[in-house]
């Protein structure tokens, strides 16, 4: 998979802070950061997802020209596809080396892991797919590991 | 405030609401800041007419980052060395979660005061929507 570049902003920051309710100041006020323990704003810890916004082929973004599987029209916009081939979010996993912060410039690679499968009696047959992800900043240096895992279910999940 | 490795014992907890009535707004909120616009989070009426859910639900990544909230409340800003997570069971709108951290254990590695933590968010309902497992850097 191709390197992604991940810019890290501060109102970037801020937007997700306020996504998640975190009211910190440490997410979104430079001067009540600048007096904490880190010394300057940083990212929450799960910020590091966001780096979909700088995958270009990322496919759970609408592109202009391309047939979205939203609602438009009818209830989906794309015909013929199973309506679960989005899959679900299984596990997350972070290692950190030091806190992101504004104006890191990262270098984020993705590499697939490990995939099993499993009965599911709420789902069907779930396959899972392993994603290990680095982000170095701009010396080159490891600041962070992110490991994922996706599951594809056979048929939506039983609520009961 | 940093924790203190001399204060800690095991099973210690802090427990924190980390969302009441979740709105479907914050679930936009969530699919706008992080690029994840899957639908299943934001589209009523594909996800009930064309996936089969009851509604739209989170992003398993914004209960992650709720429980984050609680979990850099308690060990501090910039302290976690490992933070992990499993989804257990979907969240939608209306669920109100709260977070438990408890103290599994504290250890010294390469010179580093460090305490393990197991996570669990929970909803209304008592049933668990993210389990995991967490390490931080404390003080002396």
């Amino acid at each position: 998979m191709a390197k992604i570049t991940f810019p890290v902003e501060a109102t970037h920051i801020m937007m997700f802070a306020r996504a998640v309710g975190d009211t910190n100041p440490v997410y979104h006020d430079a001067e009540k950061a600048k007096a904490t323990e880190v010394g300057g704003i940083i990212a929450p810890p799960s910020f590091a997802q966001a780096v979909a916004q700088f995958d270009p082929e990322y496919h759970l973004r609408p592109k202009p020209g391309e047939k979205w599987f939203g609602s438009g029209k009818t209830a989906s916009g794309v015909e013929g596809k199973a309506s679960s081939s989005g899959g679900l979010h299984a596990e997350q996993h972070y290692e950190y080396i030091r806190p992101l912060r504004p104006g890191d410039v990262l270098t984020v690679e993705t590499k697939p892991g490990k995939t099993w499968e499993r009965e599911s009696k709420r789902a069907g047959k779930l396959t899972f797919r392993e994603r290990v992800t680095e982000y170095r900043d701009q010396k080159g240096e490891l600041v962070m590991i992110a490991r994922g895992v996706g599951v594809t279910t056979e048929r939506p999940v039983d609520q009961g | 405030m940093a924790l203190k490795m001399s204060a800690l014992k095991v099973g210690d907890t802090h427990k924190e609401r980390v969302v009441e009535n979740l709105s479907r707004t914050q679930i936009v909120m969530y699919a706008g800041v992080s690029g994840d616009y899957n639908p299943l989070h934001t589209d009523e009426v594909y996800t009930k007419e064309a996936a089969g859910y009851p509604s739209v639900f989170a992003h398993g990544m914004l209960t992650m980052g709720l429980t984050g909230k609680a979990l850099t409340n308690y060990v501090g800003d910039g302290r976690l060395t490992k933070f992990g997570v499993r989804f257990t069971n979907q969240v939608w709108p209306g669920d109100t979660l709260d977070t438990t951290i408890t103290v599994e254990g504290c250890r010294q590695e390469n010179g580093q005061n460090l305490v393990d933590l197991k996570l669990s968010t929970t909803n209304q309902d008592g049933k668990e929507v993210v389990s995991g497992s967490a390490t931080a850097r404390v003080d002396a």
